[in-house]
């Protein structure tokens, strides 16, 4: 969870200097879901992710040098340079990959938790996605077909309540979205997604459930970014595309995953200052070692623009 | 391929058994799709699978055509090879994220670290007066669209030999057939073949005018190559096969020869395959062959009408092939 915090604070100063060009959508804020739904996935268990997926990308295992270098476009990236922030990919590692088309990677979803269905191999997958693509058809039709066929898929869905700068309830008629989903006979939990136990508990529930050939599960995790849609804030090119109140903003960063759960730690001494420092510096240092690597790395080759069109 | 092992098989059953065959040798390939368990929608072409390979493997689904396309697509990234079959193209439109967005990017944008082996097959099912949204050949959208292949068999032996060979592809195969080719007979051979990805082939030689046809023209072309001879006109008749990636030395080479190109397509003609071939060759160094200009024929910029004589107007006859190929004939 501080990995992923770490990480992606560490973006901002590039990006603001424009060492990084691409659209990096920050997870800062919603760490808890991801690092509270993946350590209870097996590595070859599929996930699927959407534009603000570093932090699955972090949490299913994936290599922090290779997302960095991939955000700077570079050849060593995660995807070689051709996906990008929104794109990252670790198939090693089960995420098969993440991209922008909000909800299109929610039936891609379906597909792995056919696959493992036909195979009977006992794999399930996630599919993670925000509030914005419950507003999607797809999402309905994938909601019926899995409960239909019962499969073994967790539907995570972060509701952050923006849907870029458009808030919940001007996107719903029913801005509880756990309410549209129960009809369709999928378990269904809604939970504070800033609660990173809370979540850990919920999902091993909801993972044993799909294991055991039950059917779908569907999780709404009430959560906050605490950065802009793109970027580190949407009012950086001065258009003020936020509409966020300052009051908002702050009334949830009295509910910082990270904070509360350091607060866990301390009053339940389970662990101590010093060693929660220690335990910064040292992905600090991990994170200054991935951001110099990428920088030093190469671009990909001109003569390679079309290499991956299609696997030869 | 000796010649006693084959025999005289419709287009639609030829396929049924690359689908069989398919099924039986490699246990990562399933057919899913609205319709698969019923005739009405896909014909014979899916005779036996459901009763030989279970529901487990071939998958009848509701009219969810974004999800289930999806799911297909997914599947084939998670390492099984999914056939996925829209009995009416014109459905196929919310089909288009999983298709373009996802299936066709994939590969690029994640570096060849995932590759979707997946078929998504598209019938034709035109005629009988069904108008504007039941009548549609699609298939210059997707050949417009890097990282889609998209074939268009227009033999029995085509249709199991493509099938076969887009099961086998490691990257998204779009296979379009045209469901008025389904009774059409030919020579098929019993065992598993391939007819490859991106092959044009020469159905008919001529010295006088190249014809390129798509799908079914292709059957009414050689028709017209016959009338077309009682005249003296020699038709060089090419099946591209393949509309993306196009065959296009094939037909550069034709060109040289003859100094004269038809195409004759089964879609609209603005914007279309038909225009591709003809910009292809007028960029190559078949251009200065020509002896007369390009000539095309294909749908009208309109939607396919209801009223029979419409429709009968509004598709591309043989009639149509003879009339153009004498024009360019100077006859």
């Amino acid at each position: 969870m501080l990995k992923i915090r770490l990480a992606e604070e560490s973006l901002v100063e590039p990006i603001l200097k424009g060492e990084i060009k691409c659209p990096c959508h920050l997870y800062t804020g919603e760490e808890a879901v991801a690092a509270g739904v993946c350590p209870n996935l097996n590595k070859k268990d599929y996930i699927f992710g959407n534009h603000r997926s570093h932090g699955h990308y972090l949490a299913k295992g994936g290599k922090l040098k290779e997302l960095i270098a991939e955000i700077y476009g570079k050849e060593t990236g995660c995807s070689k340079g051709r996906g990008g922030s929104m794109h990252v990919v670790d198939p090693k590692n089960g995420f098969l990959g993440a991209a922008p088309i909000v909800a299109g990677t929610i039936s891609l979803a379906i597909g792995a938790a056919l696959a493992s269905k036909i195979r009977n191999d006992k794999r399930i997958a996630v599919s993670f996605f925000g509030d914005g693509a419950t507003d999607e058809g797809g999402f309905y039709e994938s909601l019926n077909i899995t409960a239909l066929w019962k499969l073994p898929i967790i539907f995570a869905c972060e509701n952050n309540l923006y849907s870029t700068h458009l808030p919940i309830k001007e996107c719903r008629s029913e801005a509880n979205i756990s309410k549209t989903v129960r009809p369709f006979k999928i378990k269904t939990f809604r939970i504070d997604g800033n609660d990173v136990l809370k979540i850990f508990e919920t999902v091993k529930k909801a993972v044993d459930f799909c294991r055991k050939g039950k059917g779908p599960v569907f999780i709404e995790f009430l959560t906050y970014r605490l950065r802009g849609h793109v970027g580190p804030d949407d009012n950086i090119q001065g258009a003020h595309t936020d509409i966020r109140s300052k009051k908002e903003i702050e009334a949830w960063e009295k509910k910082d995953p990270i904070k509360r759960f350091e607060n866990y730690l301390l009053k339940n001494k389970i662990s101590n200052v010093k060693e929660m420092e220690n335990i910064k510096n040292k992905i600090q240092k991990e994170i200054e070692n991935a951001h110099k690597l990428a920088k030093q790395a190469p671009y990909p080759k001109e003569k390679d623009l079309c290499k991956y069109v299609f696997k030869k | 391929m000796s010649s006693k092992n084959k025999r005289k098989l419709q287009y639609s059953l030829a396929l049924n058994e690359a689908l069989h065959q398919m099924m039986a040798s490699d246990k990562s390939v399933f057919l899913i799709g609205q319709g698969v368990k019923s005739p009405w929608y896909v014909g014979n072409t899916c005779n036996g699978l459901l009763k030989k390979f279970g529901s487990k493997r071939v998958i009848d689904t509701p009219v969810s055509e974004n999800a289930v396309t999806g799911a297909a697509v997914g599947a084939a990234i998670s390492g099984m090879k999914p056939i996925i079959v829209h009995p009416r193209m014109d459905f196929m439109f919310y089909a288009m994220d999983p298709i373009i967005n996802q299936a066709a990017n994939w590969h690029y944008m994640f570096g060849g670290k995932v590759n979707v082996p997946v078929v998504i097959w598209g019938i034709i099912n035109r005629g009988g007066e069904q108008a504007a949204q039941h009548s549609q050949t699609l298939h210059s959208i997707f050949s417009h669209i890097p990282g889609l292949k998209v074939v268009m068999p227009a033999t029995a032996y085509d249709a199991k030999g493509l099938m076969i060979s887009a099961i086998k592809d490691p990257n998204p195969v779009i296979y379009i057939d045209d469901r008025w080719l389904y009774k059409e007979e030919g020579m098929v051979p019993k065992e598993i073949y391939s007819v490859p990805i991106g092959k044009g082939i020469i159905r008919k030689e001529g010295k006088d005018l190249t014809i390129v046809a798509i799908s079914y023209l292709v059957r009414e072309a050689m028709k017209a190559a016959e009338i077309l001879k009682k005249q003296s006109i020699k038709a060089e008749v090419i099946d591209p096969r393949t509309i993306s990636p196009l065959d296009i030395p094939l037909i550069i080479k034709s060109v040289k020869k003859t100094g004269r190109l038809l195409i004759a397509d089964c879609g609209w003609l603005s914007g279309g395959i038909g225009a591709d071939i003809s910009a292809r060759i007028s960029e190559s160094d078949a251009f200065k062959k020509l002896k007369k200009p390009i000539a095309r024929i294909g749908l009208p910029d309109c939607p396919a009408p209801m009223s029979g004589p419409l429709e009968k107007t509004y598709y591309i006859w043989l009639e149509d092939i003879v009339k153009a190929a004498k024009k360019l004939m100077g006859k």
